[in-house]
């Protein structure tokens, strides 16, 4: 290290491996893990929704995962909350869905719509 | 990118609860249910919560579990990682720090306000990135490419800090000394000797968080003009030694010790050098001929080590804490130092609190906090129903402080005005229900144990007060021995070579002031016993 610039781009590679430590996430995804998500492929959910975060170097969201919400059969659930403390569900989430979901409504901030399922 | 992160407290206390054993589990069990790549397991500093057995905590829900055992892990991979349910009978819902904050902000909760340790139990302490993450390093790399030596000692001058080894001598005046001497070697030397009994603060600061006293070391190294340091510390910190010497070859590998840092042509070394544990050597020159490999017993003063110290050479010796402060008053400036603590008194103050206490341990509170909030609201007061018969503060030299100073606030103005200081930040709380005559006896024993032996006052006058103490606790005292003591203590004060006999009589006075009353009953009740 030799620069000031040289310890911003250490810093700012840990910051974001570090981001979830600091409770200032502006979405917070969760997905539901029961045993009925699991078995829909809730885990492949997991991981690729974390893969995408990664890839597209998004700093203010926070992944946990939750229990079965009650709606089984629409299983992999995921649900996004975003500063306004909205909460959107998307239900029978493929990999591929929540890596849309993380470009459109975490990055980007609009809702994947055809996704959304009314919890009632 | 995972989504957990395990902070798993990893300090002396709650290692010796089996913390080690859990990490491993813990490992094993993600393992097993394949989540290594989506739950990051991270060893931190104290968490801050004490007496409670291995504590972690879950992020990013925030949730603090305590009590943790082997068994318990995989009950906590299984509900709390895959599932996200709570494991209520671990849960732990009395925080004592909120970690909500944002990057660099001090956290505050209730009344404490978090500075110096700011990345205790926050951070890994052995990852270089995380502490550059929490703006570590940020301020050596400002100083050494935009700032002169006289400007770093400049904004240390203007914050007000004073030194926290006991002394409260201020910092950048210190510092002014060394820098405006001649020498073609100057020395940095760390105090972290911490043999003050009950006082644990440095020993957190360096396990939780070692990277911010190499900077703080660095930084002073560059206002005066030193390239060497060493860092001074009891042998008997282990894990505080195997983090320093991590810290120091992450931070030399990353070229930020070592030679022409930020290419600035200042170049900056530091060694780890263990004491033997002996009290004396905490005190500045008698450290310095330690790290000579003479006896350790204490110099002449004047001259001070920033004029004649290691070798003969300029040198500052500082505090850990004091040197964790650094980084953060070069960073963020003279006045947001100030904006904490009083007038006087700038700052924060870190204390260890023990004793008869429901909440015992490592805190950090603005100077000037008044004794009553750091006992009752942080400490949440005596246990078991008890009264509050007196705190001495700043370990066993320190003054004796009783109901009447509840309402006195802790800074270093205030107590040097009732003839006491904050000393080490040792607070030992004694309830009503203890023995202040037998309590004075083993402060007695400690020092007589402790003393070096090198003056007369301090060596014999040590064990005279012990014999006179042990005698009275033995019911054969006599109202005379009372004015004997007061005398040979007086006489400790003025007259010993250093500050280990100069400050051995403060408790023995201070108790002797005001609890007068029980060594008079004593005492009456021997002479009864022998008229009879
Ligand atoms: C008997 C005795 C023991 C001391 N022990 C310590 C100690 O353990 N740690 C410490 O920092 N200062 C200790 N001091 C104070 C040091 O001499 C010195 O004042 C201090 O390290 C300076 O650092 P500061 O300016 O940052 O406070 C002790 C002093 C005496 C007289």
């Amino acid at each position: 290290m030799k620069t000031l610039a040289d310890l911003r781009a250490v810093k700012e590679k840990a910051k974001q491996e570090m981001a979830m430590r600091e409770q200032s996430a502006k979405y917070r995804i969760s997905v539901a893990m029961g045993t009925c998500g699991i078995a829909a492929g809730a885990r492949n959910v997991m991981s690729a929704i974390l893969d995408e975060i990664s890839k597209r170097g998004i700093q203010d969201a926070a992944v946990s995962q939750t229990g079965c919400l009650g709606c089984c059969d629409q299983e992999p659930l995921v649900q996004v909350t975003g500063a306004d403390n909205n909460t959107i569900t998307y239900s029978k989430v493929s990999p591929e869905t929540a890596r849309q979901i993380i470009a459109d409504h975490v990055q980007a901030g609009r809702v994947v719509s055809e996704h959304v399922f009314n919890m009632g | 990118m995972h989504r957990n992160h395990v902070l798993i407290a990893m300090d002396a206390h709650t290692i010796a609860q089996g913390a080690r054993a859990v990490r491993d589990a813990l490992k094993r069990a993600l393992d097993m249910t394949s989540l290594t790549d989506e739950v990051k397991v991270i060893e931190t500093g104290s968490l801050g919560i004490y007496n409670r057995g291995v504590v972690l905590v879950i992020f990013p829900d925030n949730v603090y579990y305590v009590g943790v055992k082997v068994e318990d892990v995989a009950e906590i991979v299984s509900e709390h990682l895959i599932k996200g349910r709570v494991v209520e009978r671990l849960h732990y819902t009395d925080v004592p720090v909120e970690k909500a904050a944002e990057m660099g902000a001090a956290p505050r909760f209730g009344k404490q306000q978090r500075v110096v340790l700011k990345n205790a139990g926050v951070i890994d302490p052995e990852s270089l990135e995380e502490y550059i993450a929490r703006d570590g390093y940020e301020a050596l790399g400002k100083a050494l490419t935009t700032m002169k030596p006289e400007d770093v000692i400049d904004i240390v001058k203007k914050s007000g800090i004073q030194g926290r080894g006991g002394a409260f001598f201020p910092t950048g005046l210190k510092w002014s000394f060394a820098a405006a001497e001649e020498a073609k070697q100057k020395y940095i030397i760390c105090n972290a000797d911490e043999g003050e009994p009950g006082t644990f603060k440095d020993r957190l600061i360096l396990e939780g968080d070692p990277h911010s006293v190499i900077e703080g070391m660095a930084l002073a190294g560059y206002a005066v003009g030193a390239d060497m340091g060493y860092i001074y510390i009891r042998g008997e910190y282990r894990m505080s030694i195997e983090r320093l010497n991590r810290a120091i070859q992450h931070a030399t590998e990353n070229g930020l010790l070592g030679e022409n840092l930020f290419d600035s042509g200042f170049s900056f070394n530091l060694e780890v050098r263990e004491g033997a544990g002996a009290y004396i050597c905490g005190e500045e020159t008698a450290l310095i001929e330690s790290i000579e490999g003479k006896r350790g017993e204490p110099r002449d003063k004047p001259p001070f080590p920033p004029s004649v110290g290691l070798w003969g050479m300029p040198t500052i010796v500082n505090n850990v804490e004091t040197l964790a402060n650094v980084p953060q008053i070069i960073l963020k400036g003279a006045d947001w130092y100030r904006s904490m603590g009083t007038e006087k008194s700038p700052g924060t103050k870190v204390f260890t609190m023990v004793g008869n206490i429901n909440n015992p341990g490592l805190i950090e509170v603005p100077m000037g906090t008044t004794l009553r909030e750091i006992i009752y609201d942080i400490g949440q007061g005596i246990p078991e129903g008890k009264g509050f018969m007196l705190a001495q503060m700043g370990g066993t030299t320190g003054g004796i402080l009783t109901e009447k100073h509840l309402d006195l606030p802790m800074s270093v103005e205030a107590l040097r005005e009732i003839g006491s200081g904050l000393g080490s930040g040792a607070l030992l709380v004694v309830d009503d229900s203890q023995d202040v005559v037998e309590l004075v006896e083993n402060f007695v024993e400690f020092f007589n144990h402790e003393s070096c032996g090198k003056c007369t006052l301090c060596r014999e006058g040590n064990g005279r007060l012990l014999e006179l103490l042990q005698r009275i606790n033995a019911g054969k005292g006599r109202m005379a021995d009372l004015n004997l003591m007061e005398d040979l203590a007086v006489t400790m004060m003025k007259g010993a070579f250093c500050g280990l006999g100069q400050a051995a009589p403060v408790p023995i006075l201070g108790c002797l002031k005001y609890f007068r009353d029980d060594f008079v009953r004593k005492i009456g009740a021997a002479e009864m016993a022998a008229a009879a």
